[in-house]
């Protein structure tokens, strides 16, 4: 196809405008990387704008030997983990009866589904009903809220409602169970939506720190996430307002030891971000939330 | 059906409400396996999304923690009228406002934008490049992108080192009050701009070829196309989006606002959410679940008004 001078200059233009926005997007990734690779004494050097003259892993030896960063990992990785197994196993399970039209007062029930999405009794109701059932600081505290939600539970739900039922009862036919059902048909048939769900639940249980700020005390269950926001953001505000005055955690910590946090924390999304991204995207479009 | 039955037939509703009720008992026992099921996962999403509305009734008590909640003495209206009587709620309140609308009128059109520049790239390899890069951001925590932007902005921050070259003095961005909106909504761009567009995007891609075609026969511009054919084509995608959002008006962010909030910048940044931590962390529950309530109360107000709104749009459309 032949442009004219006119479509000629659009396209420059507009290819121009795309790469400015993408490279001011990435920057300041880019800028903390080439931090985390500086020595310190590179740090106020005018001229570090993107990598160090002399990258150095040094911050990341440092960091690497902080302790709790050890136990901040594990703290991670068994959240998400079980939250992974909560949510697919819980809600696929409560999911299948409603997908079943003949199962009683469903349309009712879906309704307390829907509902939920749109009032519930805020943070401080939520507090109280975990310390009260003595989960604060125990590990069910982040995994068991999140395990059934509404979102989930629909989409899931939609998507076995389009199995097509022939397939069920003929096996039903055969003699099989409800349960061999599920595991057997039901489970194999779903796995593109279990994968997106999974992939969603993954990102977020990595992600999250606001249940484990409220509800684990003890900074041996500290997760990941609040692991940097300790070094990284309270340190450099000193404080955040509204929290309580503790001097002892209120330590200097270098720029670049705070850029090799940064770093640690985000190299997982960062490592299966490349792979997961097209499941999100198939994602967004399947789910659309619907009682 | 049942219920409506029994209602009906006067005299004999008792034996009919009876055996509707034997009947549903009976639904449910010919579904044993699938009621087995069902009840673990429901039984979880009961106890965490409506037990907790009983504590609701804490806005409404003197809450004393010894005494639970049903037992605690009622305080009728006094915790409301104490919370827009105190300047913190007003001002979270006022803060709030802003930012919400601030937001609104920034951060929407702006992934609109992004995927009708993006539809003009013929190149796949250089859109998809693009479409990658503006997605990062939506996959980290705010805790991530804050201490990011904290490296960034701080005072040997690669930002004032640009500026630098430009003979710009080096400021703290992040603790100037004066900055602290325009951070706030260019980091959300940031952080939305890139997901955001996949749905308009999905849109543009099932645009009818032909208008285009069409449209360069007549001697169409290509800007002239994007303005006619591909704005209007996606319009009511667009509409739907805005008016959905106007069901969340009030959640500002709380995950953004927090990580980059800091002691100088608290007159500005805080919002109902943050305020309602902060009771909650210095066990002020009654006036926490106050504003709480107050919150989610408008909140469920605005998402009914924004489904109707989307409903009388397009009537296949809406939330439920």
């Amino acid at each position: 196809m032949k442009l004219t001078r006119g479509e000629r200059i659009f396209e420059a233009a507009n290819a121009a405008l795309l790469t400015l926005v993408s490279l001011t997007m990435l920057y300041p990734l880019l800028y903390v990387l080439g931090l985390s690779l500086s020595a310190q004494d590179e740090v106020a050097a005018p001229r570090l704008l993107l990598m160090p003259l002399h990258p150095t892993l040094s911050s990341y030896a440092k960091i690497f030997a902080h302790p709790q960063l050890f136990d901040a990992y594990l703290m991670t990785i068994e959240r998400t983990v079980l939250g992974l197994a909560a949510v697919l196993l819980l809600t696929s399970l409560t999911a299948y009866p409603l997908s079943r039209k003949t199962f009683p007062d469903r349309s009712f029930i879906m309704k307390l589904f829907v509902f939920s999405m749109l009032f519930n009794g805020g943070i401080i109701p939520t507090y109280l009903l975990i310390k009260n059932l003595g989960m604060l600081d125990t590990i069910w505290a982040l995994v068991l809220p999140g395990a059934v939600t509404a979102f989930n539970l629909v989409v899931i739900r939609n998507f076995f409602e389009s199995i097509p039922g022939e397939i069920m009862e003929s096996a039903r036919m055969d003699g099989a169970g409800e349960w061999r059902i599920f595991f057997r048909i039901v489970l194999p048939l779903s796995r593109p939506v279990l994968a997106v769900i999974a992939l969603w639940t993954g990102v977020s249980h990595w992600n999250a720190w606001f249940d484990a700020m409220i509800y684990m005390q003890d900074t041996k269950h500290q997760v990941l996430q609040l692991f940097l926001r300790r070094t990284v953001i309270e340190a450099s505000l000193s404080l955040t307002p509204g929290e309580e005055m503790n001097m002892a955690r209120v330590t200097y910590t270098p720029e670049t030891l705070k850029a090799a946090t940064v770093m640690v924390v985000s190299a997982p999304i960062l490592l299966i971000y490349p792979f997961v991204q097209r499941f999100f995207v198939k994602g967004i479009l399947l789910g659309s939330v619907k009682g | 059906m049942a219920r409506g039955d029994a209602e009906l037939s006067g005299g004999h509703g008792y034996m009919q409400r009876q055996s509707a009720i034997r009947l549903r008992w009976r639904a449910y026992a010919t579904h044993k396996q699938l009621v087995f099921m069902f009840l673990p996962g429901f039984l979880v999403f009961v106890l965490f999304s409506y037990v907790p509305l009983y504590g609701i009734l804490i806005a409404f008590k003197h809450y004393q923690l010894l005494d639970g909640v049903w037992r605690s003495p009622w305080a009728g209206l006094e915790h409301f009228r104490r919370l827009f009587a105190g300047h913190a709620f007003n001002q979270a309140l006022r803060n709030t406002t802003i930012i919400a609308v601030l937001k609104t009128l920034l951060t929407f059109p702006a992934p609109v934008i992004l995927a009708l520049l993006l539809n003009e790239i013929r190149f796949v390899r250089f859109r998809r490049m693009v479409q990658t890069v503006t997605y990062l951001p939506h996959f980290f925590s705010w805790v991530i992108l804050a201490g990011i932007l904290f490296s960034f902005l701080g005072s040997d921050g690669g930002f004032n080192k640009l500026l630098g070259l430009f003979g710009v003095e080096a400021r703290v961005w992040l603790i100037e009050p004066a900055y602290f909106y325009a951070i706030v909504v260019i980091t959300h761009i940031w952080q939305t701009i890139g997901w955001g567009s996949i749905v308009y995007f999905a849109a543009l891609a099932s645009v009818d070829p032909t208008l285009y075609e069409a449209a360069i026969a007549d001697g169409a511009s290509r800007w002239r196309r994007v303005w006619h054919i591909s704005l209007p084509s996606i319009m009511p995608t667009v509409i739907i989006m805005f008016l959905l959002s106007i069901g969340h008006f009030l959640s500002v962010g709380f995950d953004q606002i927090y990580n980059l909030m800091t002691p100088p910048t608290s007159s500005v940044g805080e919002i109902l959410d943050t305020y309602v931590l902060r009771r909650l962390l210095t066990m002020d529950y009654e006036l926490g679940m106050a504003s709480s309530l107050f919150n989610s109360g408008i909140g469920l107000v605005l998402v009914v008004i924004a489904n109707r709104l989307v409903k009388l749009f397009d009537k296949e459309q809406g939330l439920w």
